[in-house]
C-alpha cells in the first residue's frame, strides 16, 4: 500500500539561525528510514509523466522502486544509464519545473521528492563504493574536451568508457566548473565534485588544467596534435553589469568574482591569501540561483543582505528551494525594485544604492508583465556591497579563434542536437551554447555530444 | 608544478625568476601576462611576461617584493615548484608598422617594457628607452635595455643615477627637441603611466599604457579586473592590458588598485616588516 501522506517526508536541515554562520552543507540527506517512507509515495505510474518532465529522462518509477525494495545499487545503476552526476543533480537540479512539477502526487499535494531521492541513492553508492573503475583499454582515438564544467565532465566519462583517450583543457587551477567556483559548499560540498573527478582519471581521463584553449592552444592546434575530434564546453562566460553610474566603486563585485573568491578561492578560511572586503550590508541585484548562493554566502560572513530583484516574488527563476532556505536564514527580498545609482563616498567606496520601485506593466513577447518604474519611487538603500547578479554573455576567446565556428547573434555556439557545430569534428553544448542553463541540461549535452563523437570518429 | 629554475635579484626589492613551463614559452609575446599561485592556499597573481625562451621551455616573471603573496614567492628558490602557471594571457602588444617609439618605464614596469623595447628593436624600429628609479640602488635591467634601444636616458628622483629628475621631464625635453614618435608605450606605476598620458595629450602622440589591476581568473569570468577606457568598461585581462593612455580613467583605476590593500598589508605585515619603501604608488 502506497503511503498516502500529501507532504514530503521532511528534509533533515541545519537550522537557519546556526547554517546562516558556517558553511557546511544546509539539507542533510534522507535517512535509510525516510528515504523508503518517501519512496513508498511514488504510485508507480505506468505512463510515467515525471520522465518526461526530466531532460535526460531517468527511468524514475523505476530507481524509486527499486528503493522501496532496498536494492540501492541497482538504483544507482538505474540513475547511472542517464546521469553521469546524480549526486551532484540530486541537490542541485530545479525539480519543482520538471519531474516534480508532472508528479501525478502533486495534483492533491505535494509531489514525491525526487530530487532528494537520487541524491539518497547517490550518496549511498558514494559511501561504499571504495574502490575505483579500472582504466578501460584505448581504442586508439584521442578527443580533446574544452572545460571541465558538468557538461564537459560527463561528455569525458561517456568516451573513457567507450575507451577513447580524453584530454579535459581546463582554464583554472582545480576542475569542476561552476560546481566548484559558482556553487557554494553549503549547497554542494565540493567533497562530492572532487569524487567525480577522481572517477574519471581513474579511468584514464586526463586533465589539464592551468590550460586557456585559445591562449595556450587552439582548437585547430588541438587536432594537430592528433586529436580527432573536440568537445566545447566553456560554460556561460563573461558577467554583464547594468551599465549604470556607479558600477566600478570599490565594493561592486560581479556574482562570478564574489562566488569565486570565496568557493573556489576559499578567502573565508584564514590560511587563504585571497581577500574578502568585508561588508556591513550587502545587495545583491538579481534573482537567479547564483543571486541566491551570493546573498547567502555574504550572510554567511556576517553581512546584512537584502535581495533587490525587478519583477515579482512569483517570476525569480532561482530554485524555490533556495529562495525559501534564503528567506529563512535572514535575507531581506525587495522585489519589484531596480537600482538606478550606486552612491560612493570621497574614496570612490560604495555608501549606497538608489533604487525605484516598479511596477507590473502590460505583458511583453516573452508573455510575461513588463515591470516599469512606479513614477516618484526613488529611495536608497544604505549598502557598503553591491553584488550584480544579471547574467552572463559568451565568453569570446574561441569564438574569435577558431576560423568557421559560427556563433549566433549573442555570441553563443550554434549546433544542432547532437551538438554538432558548422565546423567538422567540433561539437559544443552546456552553457556555451545554450546561455545560462542548468546542469542537467549542460550534463545532457555532455552525454548527447560523447555518443555524437563517437559515432563521428568511427564513420571516418 | 612549475620549477623555478633560476632566480637573481635584480635589487633589495625586485627579483627575477625563470620558471620551466614549456607550451606557455612556446607562445607567449611581449606585452601579455601569466597568472601563478605560490602554494595551494595562495592567491591568483598575475605578472607580466618579462621574457621567455621557447627552446629552453622557460618563462622569466620579473616582480617587486610589494605584498604577501611576493613576499612568498620570493621565499622560493631554484629547484622549487610553482602550484600553478597559467598563460599567456590578454592580448600581445601591437607594435606593427611604428618607426620610432619612446618605451617609458617607471620602477618594476622596466620589466615589463623590456620585452615591448627588444620586440621592437628586434624589427627595425628606432627605440629610445625612458627609464626611471627613485635611486641608483634601484636601477634595474640598464644593461638589457641599452643593448635593445638607440637612446637611454635614465632618470632617478634624488639624482643618484643618471639625470635627476622625473621620467616625463626627459620625454618632454626629447619632443621639445624635435623627436618625432609614432607612438609612446607607458609601463610603470599608475600615477607615472597618467602624467606620461597628459604630457603626449598635450603633443597629440598616441599612447599606450599597460594596466595592471587586481585578477582572479584572467579570462574575463570574473570581472574584478574592470576599467573605464573613454567611458566604456574593459576587462583589463582580455581586453587589455594595454590600453590607449589618452582614454584610460587613471583616478578610478587608481583607487580600485587600493581595493584590498588594507586587508593586503595587514596579512603582509604580519610576516614581515623588511619592506616598508615597497610603496606601489612610486616607482
Ligand atoms: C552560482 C551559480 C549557481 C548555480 N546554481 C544552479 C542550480 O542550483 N541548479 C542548476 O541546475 N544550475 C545551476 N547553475 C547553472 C549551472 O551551474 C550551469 O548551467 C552549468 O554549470 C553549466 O555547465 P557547463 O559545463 O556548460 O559550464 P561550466 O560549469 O561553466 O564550466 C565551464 C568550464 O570551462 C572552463 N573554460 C572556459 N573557457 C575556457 C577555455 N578557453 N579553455 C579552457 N577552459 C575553459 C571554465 O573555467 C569552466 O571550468 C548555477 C550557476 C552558477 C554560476
Ligand atoms: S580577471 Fe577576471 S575578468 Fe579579468
Amino acid at each position: 500500500m502506497a503511503n498516502m501522506s500529501p507532504k514530503k517526508a521532511v528534509m533533515p536541515h541545519q537550522p537557519a539561525e546556526v547554517r546562516n554562520k558556517n558553511f557546511d552543507e544546509v539539507a542533510l540527506g534522507y535517512t535509510a528510514q525516510i528515504a523508503k517512507e518517501e519512496a513508498e509515495r511514488c504510485l508507480d505510474c505506468r505512463h510515467k509523466p515525471c520522465v518526461d518532465g526530466c531532460p535526460v529522462r531517468i527511468d524514475i518509477p523505476r530507481f524509486i522502486k527499486q528503493i522501496r525494495e532496498g536494492d540501492e545499487e541497482r538504483a544507482y545503476r538505474i540513475l547511472s544509464l542517464s546521469t553521469s552526476l546524480p549526486a551532484v543533480c540530486g541537490r542541485v537540479c530545479p525539480q519543482e519545473s520538471q519531474c516534480e512539477q508532472r508528479c501525478v502526487r502533486g495534483l492533491k499535494g505535494e509531489p514525491v521528492a525526487i530530487g532528494r531521492l537520487e541524491r539518497y541513492v547517490a550518496d549511498r553508492h558514494n559511501e561504499k563504493a571504495k574502490v575505483w573503475p579500472d582504466p578501460i583499454a584505448s581504442n586508439g582515438h584521442k578527443v580533446a574536451i574544452i572545460g571541465s564544467g558538468p557538461s564537459g565532465l560527463s561528455c569525458a566519462g561517456d568516451l573513457a568508457r567507450m575507451g577513447y583517450e580524453v584530454t579535459i583543457f581546463e582554464a583554472l587551477h582545480t576542475p569542476g566548473g561552476v560546481l566548484v567556483y559558482g556553487i557554494p559548499e553549503f549547497r554542494l560540498p565540493k567533497a562530492i565534485v572532487e569524487k567525480e573527478i577522481k572517477g574519471l582519471t581513474a579511468l584514464g581521463v586526463k586533465i589539464e588544467t592551468n590550460s586557456v584553449v585559445g591562449k595556450l592552444i587552439s582548437v585547430d592546434e588541438l587536432f594537430e596534435e592528433g586529436f580527432e575530434a573536440v568537445y566545447i564546453a566553456t560554460g556561460a562566460g563573461l558577467p554583464r553589469f547594468m551599465n549604470i553610474p556607479g558600477e566600478n566603486l570599490k565594493g561592486v563585485y560581479s556574482a562570478n568574482e564574489f562566488l569565486t573568491r570565496i568557493n573556489l578561492m576559499k578567502a573565508y578560511l584564514p590560511d587563504s591569501d585571497t581577500p574578502l572586503r568585508p561588508a556591513k550590508h550587502v545587495a545583491v541585484v538579481g534573482g537567479g540561483n547564483v543571486a541566491m548562493d551570493a546573498a547567502r554566502c555574504a550572510k554567511r560572513l556576517g553581512a546584512e543582505v537584502t535581495v533587490v530583484y525587478r519583477r515579482g516574488l512569483e517570476e525569480m527563476p532561482a530554485r524555490k528551494e533556495e529562495i525559501d532556505h534564503a528567506m529563512e536564514e535572514g535575507i531581506v527580498f525587495k522585489t519589484l525594485c531596480n537600482p538606478t545609482e550606486i552612491l560612493g563616498d570621497e574614496h570612490k567606496n560604495v555608501m549606497g544604492m538608489t533604487c525605484v520601485e516598479m511596477e507590473l506593466g502590460q505583458p511583453d513577447e516573452s508573455g510575461r508583465r513588463r515591470p516599469v518604474v512606479k513614477e516618484g519611487s526613488e529611495f536608497t538603500l544604505e549598502v557598503d556591497a553591491v553584488i550584480m547578479s544579471i547574467g552572463t554573455s559568451p565568453n569570446p576567446l574561441i569564438r574569435t579563434t577558431t576560423p568557421g565556428l559560427d556563433t549566433d547573434r549573442r555570441g553563443c555556439i550554434i549546433t544542432d542536437r547532437r551538438g554538432q557545430t558548422s565546423r567538422e569534428g567540433v561539437f559544443a553544448g552546456g552553457d556555451a551554447v545554450s546561455g545560462a542553463a542548468t546542469v542537467i541540461l549542460a550534463m545532457g549535452a555532455g552525454k548527447t555530444a560523447a555518443a555524437a563523437i563517437h559515432e563521428y570518429i568511427q564513420s571516418k | 608544478m612549475f620549477k623555478i629554475v633560476k632566480k637573481e635579484s635584480l635589487n633589495p626589492t625586485v627579483t627575477r625568476m625563470w620558471i620551466e613551463a614549456p607550451r606557455v614559452a612556446k607562445k607567449a609575446q611581449a606585452g601579455q601576462f601569466i597568472i601563478l599561485r605560490v602554494d595551494e592556499q595562495g592567491e591568483r597573481m598575475p605578472l607580466t611576461v618579462a621574457d621567455c625562451d621557447p627552446t629552453a621551455g622557460t618563462v622569466s616573471v620579473i616582480f617587486q617584493i610589494v605584498g604577501a603573496t611576493t613576499q612568498k614567492l620570493n621565499a622560493l628558490n631554484e629547484g622549487d615548484c610553482l602550484q600553478d602557471f597559467v598563460g599567456p594571457l590578454g592580448r600581445a602588444t601591437e607594435t606593427e608598422g611604428l618607426k620610432k617609439v619612446a618605451v617609458v618605464g617607471g620602477g618594476v614596469g622596466c620589466a615589463i617594457a623590456y620585452p615591448v623595447a627588444k620586440k621592437l628593436y628586434g624589427q627595425g624600429c628606432e627605440v629610445h628607452a625612458i627609464v626611471g628609479f627613485r635611486n641608483r640602488d634601484l636601477v634595474i635591467l640598464e644593461e638589457a635595455f641599452r643593448a635593445v634601444s638607440h637612446r637611454y636616458e635614465l632618470m632617478s628622483d634624488d639624482g643618484s643615477a643618471g639625470k635627476k629628475g622625473l621620467v616625463t621631464d626627459a620625454l618632454k625635453a626629447l619632443i621639445e627637441s624635435g623627436e618625432q614618435y609614432d607612438e609612446v608605450i607607458a609601463i610603470g606605476p599608475l600615477i607615472m603611466m597618467k602624467f606620461v598620458s597628459a604630457l603626449t595629450k598635450e603633443y597629440g602622440i598616441k599612447t599606450i599604457v599597460s594596466m595592471n589591476p587586481v585578477m582572479i581568473d584572467g579570462t574575463g569570468m570574473c570581472g574584478g579586473c574592470r576599467l573605464s577606457v573613454g567611458g566604456e568598461v574593459k576587462f583589463a585581462c582580455v581586453d587589455g592590458p594595454e590600453f590607449d593612455g589618452h582614454l584610460v580613467d587613471f583616478d578610478e583605476a587608481m583607487e580600485r588598485a587600493a581595493m584590498y590593500r588594507d586587508t593586503e598589508r595587514h596579512a603582509y605585515e604580519d610576516t614581515c616588516n623588511l619592506l616598508k619603501k615597497g610603496d606601489e604608488a612610486h616607482g
